[in-house]
């Protein structure tokens, strides 16, 4: 086990290994997001309060949680670079970042599009909202940190170190609807207790998460590939990969 | 784990705890700020301000509901089961606007007790259904506060039986 992470640190073993994994989840992503949507936007009941509005709820819930999962992972991904100097991690954290914030948005618009036939408005300064919005932001300036130095080691700190601070945001996120009197309301779909809906409303959103989750893996896979040979491209190994390939 | 790296874990732990310490803290300070409404409880206890726009919010008190029939006009009451706060309203109300749902209303305490909102919100739960099984909980007598515990049940027996006819229940 050891070994194997031991492995999947140097970029040439990610390389290969990602190669071999990639696909796989490219069809779970697929499979899982196209039956998940049919099922969801077509078949699944309507709701006895908001009629086929709920249906938003396909999309808001897996990009809500996924925008809050990549956070967290580019959070330890900075950890163990800042720590281990594996320089993998790094390539993962930066690639994840623009698809973290491309999912933040989406959470937030739907949100918000949602918001206007249910609530009566589009935008309410309520803590889950507003910690979200913070979200997006962090988002960009883990992004911008990276563009903003010259040499590549500060920027990864400096992003890493931003990373691992804005991680607090997450569990405020999560509570917020908790702790406070917020228009948004707690949680339908956790992991530890029963979800608040019944199987046939329940399925699709669960298929939806996963595929969101396959897509994000995927994704993260095949940018981390390209970064990988962006950054390593003077090595011997990916010259050598270039001859094969001619 | 190399003494280097040990003392950088605990340099970045440390950084991260006085970083959630710090916000923490702040959030504690900031928290009657951070809840976006005033409950009745809170209103009838004196704690609101008067005349200066205040979000307040509950459930909209069962059978309090009235309409003028020539304008948008419309009163309710929002209680959270302890105290109820006299709301009027003139405009148009969201979808989900009905009595035992919840509310939040935007507007002004006036000095008589009452509150006119200038803005009416509606609240949902996190609960989700098909119109059947709502039907199906509310014939066989539960409250909205059961149908979490509910639903999924309901659900089940229903989809066994082939999408049986509510009525039966």
């Amino acid at each position: 086990m050891w070994a194997f992470i031991h492995k999947l640190g140097s970029p040439k073993w990610f390389y290969r290994i990602s190669a071999k994994l990639q696909p796989w989840f490219w069809v779970a992503a697929a499979g899982l997001i196209v039956t998940g949507s049919l099922w969801g936007l077509a078949f699944a009941p309507a709701d006895y309060q908001q009629g086929n509005s709920f249906r938003i709820l396909y999309v808001h819930v897996p990009a809500a949680f996924l925008a809050q999962s990549i956070f967290v992972s580019m959070a330890i991904a900075g950890l163990v670079y800042m720590v281990w100097k594996i320089k993998v991690a790094d390539m993962a954290a930066a690639v994840m970042a623009p698809l973290g914030a491309a999912m933040t948005f989406i959470s937030l618009f739907s949100g918000a599009v949602w918001g206007v036939p249910t609530w009566g408005t589009w935008w309410m300064w309520d803590a889950r909202l507003t910690s979200m919005l913070i979200l997006l932001f962090l988002y960009l300036g883990v992004i911008a940190l990276r563009g903003a130095f010259t040499s590549r080691d500060s920027a990864s700190r400096a992003a890493s170190v931003l990373a691992m601070v804005g991680v607090i945001n997450i569990p405020i996120i999560k509570y917020s609807v908790d702790w406070w009197y917020t228009l948004h309301q707690p949680a339908t779909f956790t992991i530890t207790s029963r979800p608040a809906m019944p199987t046939e409303m329940w399925l699709p959103l669960l298929l939806m998460v996963l595929g969101f989750y396959s897509f994000f893996i995927a994704l993260t896979l095949m940018r981390t590939r390209s970064e990988i040979l962006r950054r390593e491209s003077n090595k011997r190994w990916v010259r050598e990969l270039v001859e094969e390939g001619q | 784990m190399t003494p280097k790296r040990k003392q950088k874990l605990f340099i970045v732990l440390g950084l991260v705890s006085l970083a959630a310490i710090a916000i923490g803290l702040t959030l504690y300070a900031l928290r009657a700020n951070i809840n976006l409404f005033f409950s009745p409880v809170q209103i009838a206890a004196g704690s609101a301000p008067m005349e200066r726009q205040i979000r307040a919010g509950g459930m909209v008190k069962e059978g309090s509901v009235s309409r003028n029939k020539e304008s948008l006009e419309v009163e309710f009451k929002v209680t959270d089961y302890v105290d109820d706060l006299e709301v009027y309203y003139s405009g148009i109300l969201p979808d989900l606007f009905r009595e035992g749902q919840g509310v939040v209303v935007v507007g002004e305490l006036q000095s008589d007790g009452r509150f006119r909102a200038d803005q009416v919100l509606a609240r949902h739960d996190e609960n989700y259904m098909p119109p059947e099984v709502a039907q199906a909980l509310e014939e066989a007598g539960y409250s909205p506060a059961d149908y979490q515990a509910k639903a999924a049940e309901v659900g089940k027996r229903l989809e066994a039986q082939g999408n049986a006819e509510p009525s039966q229940y």
